[in-house]
């Protein structure tokens, strides 16, 4: 049976998306068959962040009514092997989700999947709640900012108490903290949350630093995951995402300033 | 950040602010999510059967729900207003 993983945050605009088809790419690229799910219904635009917009011809909502079937849905990257995308259906509302159909369709790609990423709509609504009732594992995507804070300690009580694993007492999900648009100038500054404070607050074990980077928007203008520029500080901070999740130790890396000069330091940057 | 900013006079930075006001809601609001589901109705109803009585406000009916071992303490906290009209 494949490991169900949930991407969600409560709040919109954090990196969900961006998280989910770097991730699911990332772990692709490890060799494990992945499936990657889009369930914002009606927002639809995970295959626009993979490129693969032009390929849609069935949907989720389709597989879930029975009017397709999973082989004609599933988009197969081209880029990567082993992965493949599941999109949302831009026309119907997010009630089309039903928990039973969702259960039946990550329990007919667990057969064929190591690992399914589920990559979750902003809000704590059917969708939200839909994305992550089966997850036995989190990404929880925060940014280092007080609204985006603040919901993700919303969402974890919410898998804490309404999931199924919650639901049926087994044992809870196991929840990742990623942190994404991180500056650490900011930090250094004063003027933006650091890793340990948003850790002490959430008090969940952190999984990465994504820093904030223009990389992010170019690989998103191009329909490329991020995980896919591996130059990019945002590329390589995922790639470190996915291998420790994997069970590798990775050391963090782009959270803190190379070493500014005497005349940086007095003249500002 | 330049030298100037050393003469500056020194200011609380935003991120400690930050910090200290989500420390305080989330708090707050994990507080509520651990009580049952039955807590804010129950909060209302007795609210409203005081209120044929004495003029209060919403605020001023607390309930709390404590897990102590294997039991639980359920707390009531009415401030009734100094001057009854």
């Amino acid at each position: 049976m494949a490991k169900v993983i949930v991407v969600t945050s409560g709040k919109g605009g954090v990196g969900k998306t961006t998280t989910s088809a770097a991730f699911a790419t990332g772990l692709a690229r490890k060799g494990h068959k992945t499936a990657v799910i889009d369930f914002d219904v009606g927002l639809r635009n995970l295959d626009l962040i993979m490129g693969c917009e032009r390929r849609v011809v069935y949907d989720f909502v389709n597989v879930i009514n029975n009017e397709a079937n999973l082989n004609q849905a599933l988009i197969r990257d081209k880029r990567v092997e082993n992965l493949h995308i599941l999109p949302a259906s831009q026309t119907r509302d997010k009630e089309a989700l039903t928990l039973e159909g969702v259960g039946r369709v990550l329990e007919e790609l667990g057969r064929e999947f190591d690992y399914i990423v589920c990559d979750s709509p902003a809000g704590i609504e059917h969708g939200a709640y839909a994305a992550m009732y089966y997850a036995d594992e989190a990404l929880v995507v925060t940014n280092p900012e007080v609204s985006s804070v603040r919901d993700s300690d919303r969402i974890l009580g919410i898998m804490a108490s309404k999931s199924r694993r919650a639901v049926q007492g087994d044992t809870p999900i196991r929840e990742h903290l990623v942190l994404t648009r991180y500056s650490h100038q900011r930090v250094a500054r004063g003027e933006m949350l650091g890793v340990d404070d948003v850790l002490e607050i959430l008090g969940i074990p952190l999984l990465g630093v994504i820093p904030e980077s223009q990389s992010v928007l170019q690989a998103s203008n191009a329909g490329v995951p991020v995980i896919l520029e591996e130059s990019s500080d945002a590329g390589q901070s995922y790639d470190d995402v996915v291998a420790r999740f994997l069970g590798e130790e990775r050391p963090h890396r782009h959270m803190n300033g190379e070493k500014k000069g005497l005349l940086r330091r007095l003249f500002g940057t | 950040m330049g030298w100037l900013d050393y003469f500056r006079t020194s200011r609380k930075n935003s991120a400690s602010i930050a910090k200290e006001r989500l420390q305080i809601v989330v708090a707050h609001e994990r507080l509520q999510r651990s009580g049952p589901d039955y807590l804010p109705l129950l909060q209302k109803d007795i609210l409203e059967v005081i209120r044929k009585y004495v003029p209060i406000d919403p605020g001023d009916v607390r309930v709390n729900l404590e897990k102590d071992g294997d039991y639980s303490v359920l707390e009531l906290n009415i401030s009734l207003p100094e001057k009854s009209p």
